[in-house]
């Protein structure tokens, strides 16, 4: 299956990738209305880990054997059939967290401005590539596309 | 091949899963004594409180038995197990032949030894039906007061609920605190007065030894063990779940606490298994076997059942205690062993009054064995994750409790094999 690749070795902790995902995540997709006006506020879904010289991005690693789709209880959390992908259905998602509860990568967070619900990345299911990879400038987030059969 | 499964909840769902990915054909049957086609168990505090409505109850849509070519037998209960012959008696006479049999019969509510308790005032709290009986009874009889008998996720959920419906709840707990299993007495307080702020009452080292009733048969009043009385409209009690293994006892395969399982899930008979809230299998920690009655588990063995079931081989790594759940708003994730402690366990502690956070990280032989997560659960799957993984966390023990924790905290080599790799799962 298609998987992003993170290389801590390449990332400069610029966060680009977080701004990305964050307005590719809003209603409008505008970088000013996402970040100054959107209720609820949109919420990145790639986490940038920094600790002195060393940083990474991480989001969900789309788990073959994922442990939060074991876990959820209200069903909401499935997997796509076309991607693979690991995904959450807002409108199914209680809130209940175990799902983050169970994400040994923490990748999984609490979106809770409106109707309270897990949060977590999507691979940019509309887009061609996930904006992350996309518009990394140093290439520390790639995809790695499985090769068709 | 003939698939029969006893049971329709996590455990059967997720083991007609595993039989699926392996073998396509085989005759799937599942039966279950309740009258829906599918519901998630955990969400009936939510049908209870209004907040998810009766049609969204499944976790698994509509088709999902077709899709899977499953046969479902609602509404009749599994009578015995002949081991020898390989059937299953139902309750209604029929009887059904297995090549491969999955016991996920779950567990029963414990029936509380309250003098008068046989009154259609007092309800339990563990299936759709109750939360359906309970609600209707509510409503009709416009309830004002109600008490709980138990201060456990249960008890706590079911009080949550009808105070969203506009009822005055007294929750009456034996030990010295509520959630007394699985939190310590830090993180019980921050939800007991989470609870009294939102005007629920709470009547500690008690219980009810008596029911006092109307002419009518309604409950006026309850007794406590220290001869105190409270008056109430109900009483839900909630003081635990015991494994359903009756069915497999009288079969004769072996049971301890709950139904005796190994690695694979299967009994000590060939060709049974067992799974779920019924089953006694690995505990990771404790390194023994023991029912675990949570969801993730139950998921787990059911898929590992059904993959073994198909002649695949898969071993279960075991799992432990852990829950998470949002009480008053406040969410809390609390895993593994996090009370009674050894005298050499060191605890980590965090504790911030004013936004009443607390975090609480257990080690044994610089190994994470339990932590607590009370206001603040941002990543606290990491910490669940250390634990699962037995792993060393010597090197960097002092980051733990630190804000910015996370894999860039790890040993290089640990956090490249879980990005590269996957993580093993619970």
């Amino acid at each position: 299956m298609d998987k992003i690749l993170i290389k801590e070795e390449y990332c400069m902790g610029c966060r680009l990738c977080e701004v990305y995902c964050l307005v590719q995540h809003s209603k409008t997709k505008n970088i000013i209305k996402a970040y100054k006006g959107e209720y609820p506020k949109p919420v990145s879904r790639i986490i940038v880990e920094e600790k002195g010289y060393v940083s990474f991005a991480l989001q969900c690693r789309h788990c073959e054997d994922a442990p939060c789709l074991d876990a959820c209880m209200s069903g909401a959390m499935y997997r796509d059939e076309k991607t693979n992908a690991v995904l959450c259905d807002e409108k199914k998602c209680v809130a209940c967290w175990m799902c983050v509860m169970t994400c040994p990568f923490g990748v999984i967070s609490r979106n809770i401005d409106d109707k309270k619900i897990a949060s977590k990345c999507d691979l940019c299911a509309n887009e061609e590539e996930p904006v992350c990879v996309k518009n990394c400038p140093n290439e520390a987030i790639v995809m790695v596309r499985e090769k068709k059969k | 091949m003939k698939y029969l499964i006893i049971g329709n909840s996590v455990s059967a769902v997720a083991a007609i899963e595993g039989i699926r990915g392996q073998d396509k054909e085989g005759e799937i049957t599942v039966i279950s004594n309740e009258p829906y086609y599918n519901y998630s168990r955990p969400l009936i505090s939510y049908f209870l409180g209004e907040k998810v409505l009766l049609k969204d109850m499944p976790f698994r849509s509509k088709d999902f038995y077709e899709k899977n070519k499953v046969k479902l037998i609602l509404n009749v209960n599994a009578d015995r197990v002949d081991t020898k012959k390989k059937y299953v008696v139902l309750s209604d006479k029929r009887k059904l032949n297995f090549d491969k049999l999955l016991i996920a019969s779950g567990g029963a509510p414990i029936v509380s030894e309250i003098k008068n308790s046989d009154s259609d005032s007092v309800f339990t709290f563990t299936n759709l039906n109750d939360a359906v009986k309970l609600k209707k009874y509510i409503k009709t009889k416009k309830v004002k007061k109600a008490a709980v008998l138990g201060g456990g996720l249960i008890g706590l959920k079911v009080t949550e609920a009808l105070i969203e419906l506009g009822v005055k709840v007294t929750i009456i707990e034996l030990a010295d605190r509520i959630l007394a299993a699985s939190f310590d007495k830090k993180a019980s307080n921050i939800i007991q007065k989470a609870l009294e702020k939102i005007g629920c009452g709470l009547i500690t080292n008690n219980t009810v030894s008596e029911i006092i009733k109307e002419k009518n048969g309604k409950i006026k009043k309850l007794v406590l063990k220290n001869k105190k009385t409270l008056d109430t409209d109900l009483l839900v009690t909630a003081i635990g779940v015991i494994p359903n293994k009756i069915l497999a006892e009288e079969a004769g395969l072996k049971t301890d606490k709950g139904i005796l399982v190994d690695f694979y899930m299967q009994t000590n008979v060939k060709d049974i298994y067992a799974a779920g809230d019924c089953a006694s299998a690995r505990d990771l920690l404790l390194s023994v076997n023991r029912p675990i009655a949570i969801w993730p588990a139950a998921a787990r063995q059911g898929k590992v059942a059904g993959c073994n079931m198909a002649g695949v081989r898969k071993k279960y790594a075991g799992s432990f205690a852990m829950n998470s759940v949002e009480l008053c708003g406040i969410p809390t994730i609390s895993g593994g062993i996090t009370c009674s402690l050894k005298k050499e366990d060191r605890v980590l502690e965090y504790y911030n009054e004013e936004k009443q956070i607390y975090k609480k990280v257990v080690l044994r032989d610089n190994k994470i064995i339990g932590a607590i997560f009370v206001g603040d659960i941002e990543r606290a799957g990491l910490y669940i994750g250390l634990i699962k993984d037995k792993v060393d966390v010597a090197a960097f023990k002092d980051c733990l409790l630190k804000e910015d924790f996370g894999l860039i905290s790890f040993p290089k080599e640990y956090r490249k094999h879980l990005v590269a790799g996957e993580a093993a799962i619970l």
